[in-house]
């Protein structure tokens, strides 16, 4: 019994120039649950692909359950040693009903009958964590609302048909959960792992981390940096061991404020429940809240509105749009760095008949040295730069436009710490020189930069701080008020 | 709005509501269609149209599109209308051979990740050219025992009729409420959870492109059953047909959403419209046109009820 269910040394694995995993070494002990902790892009999400078989590590050793794997580890042989794995990205099919997705994870229910007994096996394990959800087997996924779809998919991964279920990997399982069916599932891991059973959580959240499980595995730059019983954790160690700053509320409320007084707003939303988004000239403000609560829907709108779309946001000047989704509304992955900062300013940067060569160039060595941004030349290729460089050039982009609004989508995706302060101090000379920006952001620490802040909620604002309001504890208290079960 | 009329439901109805009413007024032009010799002149076509359809649902429930059909169909057509007549074995091999190479088609559009439109496109050209070299010029015959069966007169029932269901609820079982579909239309629906869960992309891949093809294979014979001999060219229009009619039917492009009784009743719809058409002696010049207005009326009234349905 005090064989690891789960032993990995010296795990690497590289993408492209990234070094996602930089020689992991990973336990896991039959009936305890482990949360494993760290910034974005620390690394954990890899090495729970690799745990489960969806990525090949480029070396390092993998034991489960006594047996060496040195090749041929595949989803396939996970399962077979009851590894599952709910995602981060919901993966169930929307097209098929709640019973039907319990077939697809579980081969074995086939023949006569299947379709009811798949649906009684979802719904006694959703009673089971989940009592009172409210979900019908026979509905069909697309129709259910995003923390209902969470739901299942957890209580997927949980149900046992034939294959055997020993371990269960959560990956922020609660991002889309309200607080209450968020406590239901700390309370049944326990229950769970006191059956002898074991659960790797990865949360944000964490309170979470620290009641729910045993072990705290904390990882920073694809490395481990600290293996602890979680008794010997508290908030502080766990902030200070991941290598951010203490997320304590000091930094709120200390920006000082560009707002330009006398001048009309240049975005106008309508009011609804009381509250009502406005927005100034040489203001930040913050949109916040759980990610897909609707911030992004509203800047979209509010970049509609400024385009001359009929709406109840009026927003009297020109906008921008700075995308967090590079890959898909970001870059032009084709083109090289410099025309894809100055592709919003061609208009600006015609001469008489073309584009003026000499001037796109010269602007871009501008944006270069401005923005630090790490290339030899402004001519290379947009993929040749980091995650956050090429932020940094979507940046430059929208700032190189004459647009008044600035429109910020998570722009910090995936971008490392040092770039990240030198883009916020861009922000605030934005600001200053009277630009309006919104930013949405789904790390708290970055609102501290804001003048005001919108919490949203399944779609709506449910507050507005400002001044001494505006605090962490504020913030994710209107982010998780108990929504209708 | 009452519990029964939810979007949901309306959607479900829809192609069956479409139909009906198509049928009224047929049958208001035309009183005389109203009979069993009049049921089955209207839907004798119907029934290769109907499998074409099917067949190009296997393809759209996996987010392809299968632009070769009808050339795909004139070939099998061409293969029935000789091979199949004069060295039974021979056709048979030839037939099955044909089913072969659209899994592979299936397979190669997965490994190499193709568009399968342009993968289509191409192969209709290469099914048109073995067509014309199977059958240079217009002729054949078809089979005996298929012209038996395509005009079969059952008591009650005419038999496009009874064709079209056999086919739907099959169809149905196979693929909506049996274990093995499920995985199928999952694939359409979120290709990469299916393939986490352990199953083979290329293999379900494989399996919706021969099920495609052994449709197609079908109607082609269907066809032929009914015409009597075939020509390089016969089917073209299936192509188009089938796509109208897998969507008309409730099927959406992408998503693996599909419906394979909505399916066969969307392609009845369109064998009927052109019937409809003729009744109101409509310039046959102009039929093309009418049948896309009332493609587009269908769809229109879909999108109102699904617009309807994310308001709610």
């Amino acid at each position: 019994m005090n064989t690891p269910l789960v032993d990995m040394g010296g795990v690497e694995k590289s993408f492209g120039a990234a070094r996602a995993l930089a020689g992991v070494d990973f336990q896991l002990m039959r009936g305890t649950c482990v949360g494993l902790v760290g910034h974005n892009g620390a690394g954990k999400s890899t090495l729970m692909n690799v745990l489960s078989g969806l990525i090949r590590p480029d070396a390092g050793s993998l034991r489960i359950d006594g047996e060496d794997f040195d090749r041929g580890y595949d989803p396939a042989a996970a399962v077979r040693h009851g590894i599952r794995c709910v995602f981060q990205e919901l993966s169930l099919c929307p097209n098929l009903t709640v019973a039907e997705n319990l077939r697809i994870s579980h081969p074995s229910i086939k023949g006569f009958g299947w379709r009811k007994k798949a649906g009684t096996v979802i719904r006694d394990m959703l009673d089971q964590i989940f009592p009172g959800h409210g979900i019908s087997p026979d509905s069909e996924v697309g129709g259910l609302t995003i923390a209902r779809r969470q739901m299942v998919e957890i209580a997927r991964a949980f149900s046992i048909v034939e294959t055997k279920v020993e371990l269960v990997i959560l990956d922020e399982p609660t991002s889309s959960l309200d607080q209450n069916a968020a406590a239901q599932l700390v309370t049944f891991i326990r229950r769970f792992v006191s059956g002898g059973r074991s659960v790797v959580l990865i949360s944000h959240l964490l309170g979470e981390i620290l009641t729910a499980s045993d072990t705290v595995v904390v990882m920073r730059d694809g490395v481990v940096v600290a293996v602890d019983s979680a008794q010997n954790f508290d908030r502080e160690r766990l902030v200070r061991d991941m290598g951010e700053v203490l997320a304590d509320d000091s930094g709120f409320g200390s920006r000082t404020s560009t707002k330009l007084a006398d001048s009309d707003p240049v975005v106008t939303g309508p009011r609804e429940n009381g509250h009502q988004l406005i927005l100034y000239p040489g203001e930040i403000i913050g949109f916040a809240g759980l990610s897909g609560h609707g911030q992004t829907n509203a800047l979209v709108k509010i970049f509609e509105a400024a385009q001359g779309a009929r709406s109840a946001i009026s927003a009297t000047e020109p906008a921008v749009f700075v995308a967090g989704d590079r890959q898909s509304d970001g870059i032009f992955p084709l083109w090289s760095i410099a025309r894809n900062i100055s592709v919003s300013s061609f208009v600006r940067l015609m001469n008489r008949f073309s584009l003026d060569f000499d001037r796109e160039a010269d602007e871009a060595v501008g944006w270069h040295k401005k923005l630090s941004i790490r290339t030899a030349d402004m001519k290379n290729n947009i993929l040749s730069l980091s995650g956050g460089n090429q932020q940094k050039a979507l940046f430059a982009r929208a700032l190189g436009s004459d647009a008044k609004i600035v429109l910020m989508d998570d722009p910090m995706r995936g971008v490392d710490v040092g770039t990240k302060q030198e883009v916020y101090e861009i922000l605030t000379e934005q600001a200053a020189a009277g630009r309006a920006l919104i930013w949405y952001t789904t790390e708290t620490d970055e609102l501290k930069h804001c003048d005001r802040v919108y919490v949203f909620r399944e779609g709506h604002i449910v507050a507005e701080l400002s001044g001494d309001t505006l605090t962490e504890a504020s913030i994710l208290s209107s982010s998780f008020e108990a929504e209708d079960v | 709005m009452s519990r029964f009329l939810t979007p949901a439901m309306m959607r479900t109805l829809l192609p069956g509501l479409s139909l009906a009413a198509l049928l009224a007024a047929i049958f208001y032009l035309q009183p005389r269609t109203m009979s069993y010799f009049g049921l089955n002149l209207l839907l004798n076509l119907a029934v290769p149209i109907a499998l074409a359809t099917i067949a190009q649902m296997f393809i759209l429930c996996v987010n392809d599109l299968d632009l070769s059909l009808g050339a795909f169909i004139s070939l099998t057509a061409c293969i029935t209308a000789t091979w199949l007549n004069d060295a039974p074995l021979i056709g048979v091999l030839a037939l099955a051979a044909c089913v072969a190479a659209y899994a592979a088609l299936g397979a190669l559009i997965h490994l190499r990740n193709l568009p399968s439109i342009v993968v289509t496109l191409g192969m209709s050209f290469v099914w048109t050219g073995i067509a014309v070299l199977v059958l240079p010029t217009p002729g054949g015959s078809a089979p005996g025992w298929i012209r038996t069966l395509m005009t079969l007169k059952p008591a009650l029932v005419p038999f496009p009729i009874i064709a079209s269901v056999v086919l739907a609820l099959t169809v149905h079982f196979g693929l909506m409420r049996s274990a093995a579909g499920v995985v199928l239309r999952g694939a359409g629906g979120n290709p990469k959870s299916v393939e986490r869960a352990g199953w083979s992309m290329l293999r379900v891949k494989c399996t919706m492109f021969a099920l495609a093809g052994f449709f197609g294979v079908l109607s082609g014979m269907a066809l032929v059953g009914l015409t009597t001999s075939a020509d390089a060219n016969i089917a073209l229009r299936y192509t188009l047909l089938s796509i109208a009619g897998g969507i008309l039917g409730g099927g959406e492009f992408v998503g693996g959403r599909v419906s394979p009784i909505g399916a066969v009743i969307g392609a009845i719809t369109l064998a009927l419209a052109g019937s409809f058409l003729s009744f109101l002696r409509l310039n046959p010049d102009f039929q093309i046109g009418a049948q896309g207005v009332i493609l587009i009326l269908v769809l229109a009234l879909r999108l109102l009820i699904n617009s309807k349905g994310t308001r709610a």
